[in-house]
């Protein structure tokens, strides 16, 4: 009986994330999985039925795979895709090449000083992602808060174009995700035991090597998480290269709106959402085993 | 101090003849206002292995620390060998140490630990299979050279450690509290592997330990610390039977330390008279103190004979008292004699006769306390 209890209250507890993982991300997917399989039409909603009754006692199950295949014949969605891996992975990498030592000079700063340091990196979201992203165009458009700096100091005569290149989906990218690579990397270096790298200089390694022998494979948990949480929102993201990209810096988040919205071709959007989940869940996949690896290692 | 003693370890491992194999010359090391080491000069032998003996926070680890690179003296030089090492960095210093905790590398293998060192020297892989092997042989652990440092036992991870430490053939190694993570019986055989290891490889240990056991068993000479200084220097005989200092009797085993006035100095005795003891302590060796001025005595608890009947001779050297306290502890027992002025008094005696037997002095006996008159140590400070 008590153990019977004890089995019904787990079971009450995992439910709760059980129901809203099907709430709202199972029943939403097959939702959009089955309007990326319908044909479209004018009207509302925008796509066929996937069920018809093609007599009274005959039913007519009509699933469209050209929306699929015309992702893949169409290179505007080839060139988004992999546009939007590039500019991910760069991103990423950005990241983690500020992140690191940032992690590194919080995670060894004065205890006292640490948490204030940990709270300067995520005071940033405290405003709202959008107002942020909004305030970078006032600093780098023509005449923004750089270049009117620059001319009126008279470095340069003519504004410089950063608003609407991809210098600038950089550096709204890793501006905006820079604290998730920062987070998990300090969790991670925090943990490393500064002993073990005076066992590595005692033993004769310099420093760099040291990095790359001692602190790298001990830190490597961090730099997974941190860079999976930057590569896969970045992948999707959609308001950066909007706001501050220009017409041709092509990412699937930008397709995706254009599909769903200018276009109204609902199948198509639904189908380019299907392939960009389907796409970002190999390094979710990747990350998993990594993770899995690393708890049997400890 | 440099009496011939009858110590046929520490006599067989150094030559007190030779030149010193590492210097320190007036090394301080502050933290801010904290001096944690003092203006400390000290010389190490080729090959011996010295103690650095002291409590928590008396900056012993400090000057290990600043031996291995880790810090570097605020003024002062070392030298290693006749080469100035002062400024070099850890990874230049023919130097290894074994920490306290061990810091094996957690996603090596054993075998990659001990070969870590090696492979930083570009020394020809076959080379260092073969250094690696061996030194795990010799602390034998060779048949878990795949295995990972979490998967072995404590006393398995110190031999590692070890191996490591060793593997480059320093010419120092550094020691950290070695033994303080092992359980006692552990303790006690690792202490004796040490020595043996030590031997065989002719390298010189400089030892960290708080633990004043495996001081005198490890050590071929010991340096007492206290507030970052260094007090006392000298073979374990010396710091135990000739401290020079009350705070060096103290620490070092057990002791009696009375408090007395220096009645009569001749160059063979002195003379002590202390109200604490009620009594006269006669010493047969001289000291250096104005006749008058006030010293201490240390007896060491084992020194003292205790007895119901009143020993032969003249008054000194002898005090009677009650039995307040007895400790059995299997291979000894303590008794704690109150005095008529009541002090309380700490003898040890071997138990040569088994408990229970009839005839034993017990509670509130009174009894008499003697000792030889070489047994005093008058210190002066």
């Amino acid at each position: 009986m008590k153990r019977f209890r004890l089995r019904a209250g787990r079971a009450a507890v995992s439910a709760v994330p059980a129901l809203w993982l099907l709430l709202f991300f199972a029943v939403p997917f097959l939702i959009v999985l089955k309007i990326s399989v319908s044909g479209m039409r004018l009207g509302m909603p925008p796509y066929e039925p996937l069920f018809t009754w093609a007599t009274s006692l005959v039913l007519d199950l009509r699933i469209h795979l050209d929306n699929y295949a015309f992702l893949w014949q169409d290179p505007l969605y080839r060139n988004a895709y992999l546009n939007s891996l590039r500019v991910a992975a760069v991103s990423t990498l950005l990241c983690l090449l500020f992140g690191y030592p940032l992690a590194w000079g919080i995670a060894r700063a004065n205890p006292a000083w640490r948490n204030l340091l940990l709270l300067l990196i995520m005071l940033p979201f405290w405003t709202s992602f959008l107002l942020r992203v909004y305030a970078w165009i006032g600093i780098l458009k023509n005449n923004g808060l750089i270049n009117n700096t620059l001319l009126a100091l008279g470095v340069i005569d003519e504004p410089i174009v950063m608003l609407q290149t991809d210098f600038a989906v950089y550096l709204g990218i890793v501006y905006s995700y820079l604290p998730f690579m920062v987070l998990p990397l300090y969790a991670a270096i925090e943990k490393l035991d500064m002993t073990l790298l005076e066992a590595a200089a005692d033993l004769g390694c310099r420093p760099f090597r040291a990095f790359l022998t001692i602190t790298v494979p001990l830190t490597w948990s961090g730099i997974v998480a941190g860079s999976l949480l930057v590569f896969i929102p970045a992948v999707g993201e959609f308001v950066i290269p909007a706001l501050l990209g220009g017409p041709d810096s092509l990412m699937i988040g930008r397709v995706l709106w254009e599909e769903f919205f200018n276009n109204r071709d609902w199948p198509v959007a639904s189908a380019v959402a299907i392939a960009m989940l389907v796409l970002l869940v190999v390094p979710i996949m990747v990350f998993q085993h990594v993770q899995g690896r690393e708890g049997a290692v400890r | 101090m440099s009496n011939a003693r009858p110590d046929q370890r520490t006599e067989a491992r150094q030559d007190t003849r030779a030149e010193p194999y590492v210097r320190l010359e007036r090394v301080t090391r502050k933290f801010g206002d904290f001096v944690a080491v003092d203006d400390v000069s000290l010389q190490i032998r080729r090959g011996e292995i010295f103690c650095l003996l002291g409590g928590s926070g008396c900056g012993k680890t400090t000057l290990l620390r600043m031996l291995a690179g880790f810090e570097q003296p605020t003024s002062g030089s070392i030298w290693i060998d006749g080469v100035d090492v002062t400024g070099l960095p850890p990874y230049e210093r023919p130097v290894n140490m074994m920490f306290q905790s061990y810091a094996l590398f957690p996603h090596m293998t054993v075998e990659q630990n001990v070969a870590f060192g090696l492979r930083q020297d570009r020394i020809p892989r076959a080379e260092i299979k073969e250094r690696a092997g061996a030194m795990l042989e010799l602390v034998r652990m060779r048949e878990f050279a795949g295995r990972k440092p979490h998967q072995l036992s404590g006393g398995q991870r110190q031999r590692v450690a070890l191996a490591r430490s060793l593997v480059k053939r320093p010419k120092l190694l550094l020691l950290d509290e070695p033994l303080a993570a092992l359980d006692k019986k552990l303790r006690q055989h690792t202490q004796f592997e040490l020595i043996n290891i030590q031997e065989t490889l002719g390298v010189t240990f400089v030892v960290v330990t708080h633990d004043q056991e495996e001081a005198m068993t490890l050590a071929s000479r010991i340096g007492v610390m206290n507030h970052g200084e260094i007090i006392q220097v000298g073979t374990p005989t010396d710091i135990y039977e000739y401290p020079n200092s009350r705070f060096v009797a103290d620490f070092i085993g057990s002791v009696n330390l009375f408090e007395g006035r220096l009645v009569e100095d001749e160059p063979d005795y002195v003379r002590i008279a202390s109200d604490e003891l009620g009594g006269a302590f006669y010493i047969s060796h001289g000291v250096s103190a104005a006749p008058g001025a006030v010293v201490w005595v240390a007896l060491r608890p084992e020194k003292i004979q205790i007895s119901r009947e009143q020993p032969e001779g003249d008054g000194d050297n002898r005090i009677a008292g009650v039995v307040a306290e007895i400790a059995y502890l299997g291979d000894q027992s303590v008794y704690l004699v109150r005095l008529a002025s009541g002090r309380q008094v700490r003898v040890t005696q071997p138990n040569i006769v088994r408990q229970g037997s009839a005839g034993r002095i017990t509670w509130d006996e009174a009894v008499w306390l003697s000792w030889d008159a070489t047994s005093p140590v008058v210190v002066t400070q």
